[in-house]
């Protein structure tokens, strides 16, 4: 395989999200460091996309360009075919570490967005109330983030993201901290919801079940420098029961794309970087 | 951890402090208070056994006796009144100062460069070193001690607030910015709450600090006040006086700590106990 990073399904009609030829380098110490390496990646609207990969391949350096949290030191990131300049409510961001404000309550945090949208008081609680239920959080709605569990948490979080009605959801490793029981849940339940309510998910997972669950495309990354190295479509029906996470397919699927995260550097011997790849691990 | 943290952080972090206290006192609260009262009584015990025993001190009883002698008169309530006066306005106004200062450091850059060479200077020097300067540039009346007064709390509570201002959570600013919060939101209803408990430290820092400095500066040339009394006393070698001048240093000073724990707890009960 090459190094190239296009994806290989080329263009849709018209991108929800794309990624041209973007490139970031962090300066440290006189020093730079390649976080991404020009990527490049289309994402369809109401498409969910999940990013695998190894640790400090620049999964969330790319998610943070997309939120607008951050700006490509080359390319540039489209949405809905304009460059992204900033954060703004049609992408909503979920982070890895819940980013809760804890003296809000969990009512209070959802409404958040939308008290910085300026939406009426009394719109704006019967919303949060609606995502507090689609989250199952109603009877914790006048609890403050301490009183929850991790999983109570995260889809606080979740449902704080859902309330401003975005777009495009961003999603950096949101069950990460979760155990495996509450994660399943959680899958389920996002799914359940993105059916419902389409939008565009991009997805950051360290799991390749989740990865391959979840996604109707696997992207996956390699690092040093970061890159786009594998695109692996996951061609099965949703909606994804248990059966589907055991049937033969998804075994299959979950083989290629494990194989593609944890041997990249025998699948790139021969391209430049297979050495930088394998070598020394990343911070 | 617990000691360890109390001890080894030097900068405060409020989450950990109150967290180790609060799981102490849930831990066994009757205990601590028995053991609290033994030593309360067996200090005061020990005092007065050093007392008969040829040092030159005043017994409980006697002190008692002259602290009421001197509530009598009136003398008492005028001089707490005088102290607790100049106290409350030096530490209102230094707080009051100190908050918005500490926040423009902490959130503009141009602030903190400019304002931070002089406040970190001026925190190397004990407020009460300045005594002499103001006395010879404001007079000897109540304004240069309500001055170091202040000086001492601004620069406590100035200093934390800054630092509560500089830790915010990086991923809670961008929380709120991806929830389409601009910068004056952004302040408001993050950067301000989330520096709270550290205002709230600052202030209880500088409360103390203000206490210490009242009774220094009503050392010098003072008519009323706690610290007056306790001058006027050594002239006369009245340790009873000097006793009751301590006694309610201390004892106004933990109430005033106490209650501001008091609001600390009321407005940051939101913080995670771990
Ligand atoms: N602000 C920064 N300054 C310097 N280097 C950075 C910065 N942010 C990220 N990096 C570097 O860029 C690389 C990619 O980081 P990034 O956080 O995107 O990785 P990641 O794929 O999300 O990893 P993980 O799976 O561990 O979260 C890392 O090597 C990291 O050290
Ligand atoms: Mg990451």
């Amino acid at each position: 395989m090459s190094d190239t990073t296009t994806d290989r399904r080329g263009a849709t009609a018209s991108p929800k999200i794309s990624v041209r030829d973007v490139k970031k380098t962090f300066t440290l110490k006189n020093e730079e460091f390649v976080a991404l390496g020009g990527v490049d990646l289309d994402i369809a609207d109401n498409e969910f996309v999940t990013v695998v990969g190894p640790s400090g391949c620049g999964k969330s350096t790319l998610m943070n360009i997309l939120a607008g949290l951050d700006e490509p030191t080359a390319g540039e990131a489209l949405v809905d075919g304009v460059a992204v300049d900033g954060p703004g409510p049609e992408r909503g961001v979920i982070f890895q570490q819940y980013a809760l404000f804890p003296w809000l309550t969990v009512r209070q945090n959802v409404e958040f967005g939308l008290k910085t949208a300026k939406v009426p008081r009394a719109e704006r609680r019967e919303r949060a109330d609606y995502f507090i239920r689609m989250v199952g959080l109603e009877q914790f709605a006048d609890a403050l983030p301490k009183m929850l569990s991790g999983g109570m948490k995260q889809r606080c979080a979740i449902a704080r993201a859902y309330a401003v009605n975005p777009s495009i959801l961003l999603m950096d490793e949101p069950f990460g901290a979760l155990d495996a029981l509450t994660r399943v849940k959680l899958q389920e339940q996002l799914l359940d919801t993105w059916s419902q309510e389409k939008r565009t998910v991009m997805f950051i997972t360290h799991d390749v079940d989740e990865a391959v669950f979840l996604a109707n495309r696997v992207v996956v990354m390699a690092a040093r420098p970061g890159r786009i190295f594998d695109v692996i479509d996951v061609n099965l029906p949703y909606p994804r029961t248990e059966d589907v996470r055991l049937s033969p397919e998804f075994g299959e699927l979950r083989n290629r794309v494990w194989h593609s995260v944890y041997h990249q550097s025998t699948a790139t011997a021969g391209s430049s970087d297979h050495r930088t790849a394998s070598s020394s691990p990343t911070t | 951890m617990s000691t360890v943290t109390d001890r080894t952080v030097s900068t405060p972090t409020p989450t950990t402090r109150t967290g180790v206290k609060r799981s102490r006192l849930l831990g066994s609260r009757s205990s601590v208070l028995v053991l609290n009262a033994i030593s309360i009584i067996g200090g005061i015990g020990l005092w007065w056994v050093l007392a008969l025993n040829g040092f030159q001190l005043p017994t409980p009883p006697e002190v008692l006796e002259k602290g009421i002698a001197l509530a009598q008169q009136g003398i008492l309530v005028e001089d707490i009144a005088a102290s607790l006066g100049r106290v409350l306005s030096g530490f209102l106004l230094g707080s009051a100062l100190a908050i918005p200062v500490g926040f423009l450091m902490g959130w503009y850059t141009i602030g903190r460069g400019l304002l931070e060479p002089w406040i970190q200077f001026f925190r190397t020097i004990p407020p009460l070193a300045l005594l002499p300067l103001v006395l010879v540039l404001l007079g000897i009346g109540e304004i240069p001690k309500i001055f170091v007064i202040f000086l001492a709390a601004f620069l406590a509570c100035v200093i934390s607030t800054y630092q509560g201002v500089v830790s915010v959570d990086r991923t809670m600013l961008n929380a709120a910015r991806v929830l389409g919060a601009k910068d004056g939101t952004i302040f408001a209803r993050v950067v301000v709450p989330a520096s709270t408990p550290f205002i709230l430290v600052g202030m209880r820092v500088g409360l103390g600090s203000s206490w210490a400095t009242l009774v220094a500066s009503e050392l010098l040339g003072a008519q009323r006040g706690i610290g007056a009394r306790m001058q006027a006393a050594q002239i006369y070698y009245d340790l009873a006086t000097i006793f009751v001048g301590i006694v309610l240093i201390g004892i106004f000073g933990l109430v005033m700590d106490r209650l501001l724990l008091l609001a600390e707890s009321k407005l940051t009960g939101w913080q995670e106990r771990r």
